[in-house]
């Protein structure tokens, strides 16, 4: 014990240091290159001004995000593979990308032009338009799939089928739109964080304060839960209680994540995935490294999602998928 | 067993009588409905100046077939593919056939765009295989072997990579609607040119499925279990996984994405007859087709004159029912 605990504490040091010198790096590029000196006098405010509004309104404020969307997208998708007791569950298998989605496609062919002009409110309706599709969406999934409780088995069954369903909506809805709000609805739905802004983050960030830190504490219950149901009950824990308590953390994640950043799927399933190779499958070790691997990915996503083909940006869920996709499969292969 | 037996039998008839039931539904719906006696006239006595003949001949019995055959291809791909890899989750979809004919699609529509249909058709089936061997190939590299998890596991990485690729590739260069179109499927556009090239496909594909498909039964008690009872696990899954190709790829190349039905009809199917492989399969492609073919008469009957996705169809059909039986018997898949 006392020997994994050091492991991890080195592998987090480790992993948050390349997040810091990622940060750093990624402050400097993009469309407009900086240099490492006028980003530093410009963080601590003794520069010109001239890279202010570059820094401070825009890469900063997505950073963030970028960086807190990994972390709850991380957490989410190690209680949802730790509940399911399923490796290729992810917060999708919950309906939640595919609600939110199905609301975002919604409002971009219903609503949109009619609340064109609306100002400051509208930048928040479309997330929160996401967010109740995606708690929607998990509702209907957990609803359904109880009965008496609710098995792993049932939740992924009636998670695919309710994916499905809307998946379809989905399709239905996107191939009758205007090609110009199709772009919108197909780059939504690959994950972006383009129109980012700090109000972004302050919406973001209690969701991430409040649920990570009970999502650590309850790591010895989801220990349980990952032996099944038999010996879970058998050990006296209150599995069906407890499974409710984590379904809705990672919903609750989840669902802010995907409302602000889009449909950004991969993370979910494959930073879990890294995490317990090298920390191994006891949760309270596999959380916060879960947690950080999710942030790093996302930071070089970002930093890479700008970059590779500017001045025009790629949605940030691609680049997380194809660079996620060969790690793990390299993994694969070795392991 | 013998209950099963039956209902299996009672399955293969009722449901052969109802796919040509169906088909000559498919032939009468449409945006000019046409009498029964027509399409017999048609069938029998073809007037080549008749329009009701032609419209019968040249677009509505092509299609009809096309949607029977790739319904059924795909549900018996997906039968072979739950069976092989014991997950619930596995779908011809997750052994990346699906989105390596996208990936190619998209490389098509990008730097080849006045290629014809028929290449286009070609180029789909090369991406099936493709990431069929993609997955296939890291399932192999990997030390310890093919494990269905393993498998599985490749198949979401290589089809998270491909689509991620196809997606980059159709919004920088503005081809997404197009791809959406493609993705989305449907069988309106097939003439008999293509159903030729989808037939013999179907043929082997279903042909080679029921001969492995006692094999399939023995590989779904666990890997452990077939190897004991002396069955050559690594051949049977060479094989499992060229039958799948054969199916999903062509059914693709020509459909689409019509994903549900690989995923859904195979879970209805066992949980009706039971265990067995050699009836899941044929059954599967039995009530496969059927769905999917009328998935496609609701198509042009939703919203007409145009045609709703048929893809997004076979999901809302399928849906309900699905989770009716996964909640009453969720616990034996």
């Amino acid at each position: 014990m006392i020997h994994s605990t050091k492991k991890t504490s080195i592998v987090a040091i480790g992993i948050i240091a390349a997040i810091l010198i990622i940060f750093f790096i990624s402050l400097n590029t993009g469309t407009i290159p900086i240099g490492p000196a006028d980003v530093l006098k410009t963080l601590f405010g003794t520069g010109d001004g001239s890279y202010d509004v570059i820094l401070f309104d825009f890469r900063l404020p997505r950073m963030i995000i970028a960086l807190l969307i990994g972390i709850g997208m991380g957490i989410a998708g190690a209680i949802l593979q730790g509940v399911s007791q399923n490796g290729l569950a992810d917060p999708g298998i919950l309906g939640i990308n595919a609600g939110a989605g199905f609301a975002v496609v919604l409002y971009i062919f219903f609503l949109q032009d009619q609340l064109a002009g609306s100002g400051n409110l509208q930048v928040f309706i479309m997330p929160i338009f996401a967010f109740a599709g995606a708690f929607l969406a998990a509702g209907l999934v957990y609803t359904l799939a109880w009965k008496k409780g609710v098995t792993p088995v049932r939740l992924i069954l009636v998670g695919i089928g309710i994916n499905a369903a809307f998946g379809g909506l989905i399709i239905v809805f996107q191939l009758m739109m205007e090609p110009k709000d199709f772009t919108q609805a197909t780059v939504w739905l690959n994950g972006s964080i383009w129109q980012t802004s700090w109000n972004y983050v302050l919406a973001l960030l209690p969701w991430i304060l409040l649920l990570v830190p009970f999502a650590m504490y309850k790591a010895k219950a989801l220990n349980v839960l990952t032996l099944g149901d038999q010996l879970a009950t058998g050990v006296g824990a209150p599995v069906q209680k407890e499974r409710t308590l984590l379904l809705l953390t990672a919903v609750g994640l989840a669902g802010a994540c995907v409302s602000v950043g889009g449909a950004i799927t991969f993370l979910g399933l494959v930073a879990p995935h890294l995490a317990r190779r090298i920390v191994g499958p006891n949760h309270k070790h596999q959380l916060p490294i879960c947690a950080l691997i999710g942030a790093l990915i996302m930071l070089v996503a970002d930093t890479l999602s700008r970059t590779l083909l500017a001045p025009s940006e790629i949605p940030i869920g691609l680049v997380v998928s194809a660079i996620g996709a060969p790690y793990f499969i390299y993994l694969l292969i070795k392991e | 067993m013998q209950a099963r037996r039956l209902i299996g039998t009672i399955i293969l008839i009722a449901g052969t009588l109802l796919l040509i039931f169906s088909i000559g539904l498919s032939i009468i719906f449409g945006v000019s409905d046409i009498s029964l006696g027509t399409v017999w006239n048609s069938i029998f006595h073809y007037d080549t100046t008749n329009t009701s003949h032609q419209i019968i001949q040249r677009l509505r019995l092509p299609r009809a077939v096309a949607a029977v055959l790739i319904g059924a291809m795909l549900a018996a791909s997906g039968a072979i593919m739950q069976g092989m890899t014991r997950n619930p989750l596995a779908s011809p979809q997750i052994m990346g056939v699906t989105s390596g004919a996208t990936f190619m699609i998209a490389i098509a529509l990008v730097f080849l765009p006045d290629l014809s249909n028929v290449n286009l058709l070609l180029f789909a089936f090369a991406g099936a295989g493709l990431g069929l061997g993609l997955v296939f190939g890291v399932g192999l590299l990997a030390r310890t072997g093919l494990t269905p998890v393993k498998l599985a596991l490749a198949g979401t990485a290589i089809t998270a990579l491909l689509g991620s690729f196809s997606n980059a590739l159709a919004i920088h260069f503005d081809v997404a609607r197009d791809l959406s179109f493609w993705y989305a499927g449907g069988v309106a556009n097939v003439q008999w040119d293509t159903v030729k090239l989808l037939f013999p496909a179907a043929v082997i594909g279903m042909i080679l499925a029921l001969f492995i498909s006692g094999s399939v039964t023995t590989l779904s008690l666990g890997e452990d279990v077939a190897t004991g009872l002396g069955l050559k696990t690594g051949a049977v899954k060479v094989a499992g996984v060229l039958v799948v190709l054969i199916l999903t790829g062509a059914a693709v190349s020509v459909g689409g994405t019509i994903g549900f039905v690989g995923l859904v009809i195979p879970h209805i199917t066992r949980f009706i007859v039971g265990p067995d492989y050699r009836w899941i399969i044929p059954c599967s492609a039995i009530l496969g087709g059927i769905l999917l073919n009328f998935a496609d008469i609701l198509s042009r009957m939703v919203n007409p004159p145009f045609e709703t996705p048929v893809g997004a169809l076979t999901a809302l059909i399928g849906v309900p029912f699905f989770i009716y039986l996964a909640r009453r018997e969720g616990k034996n898949i």
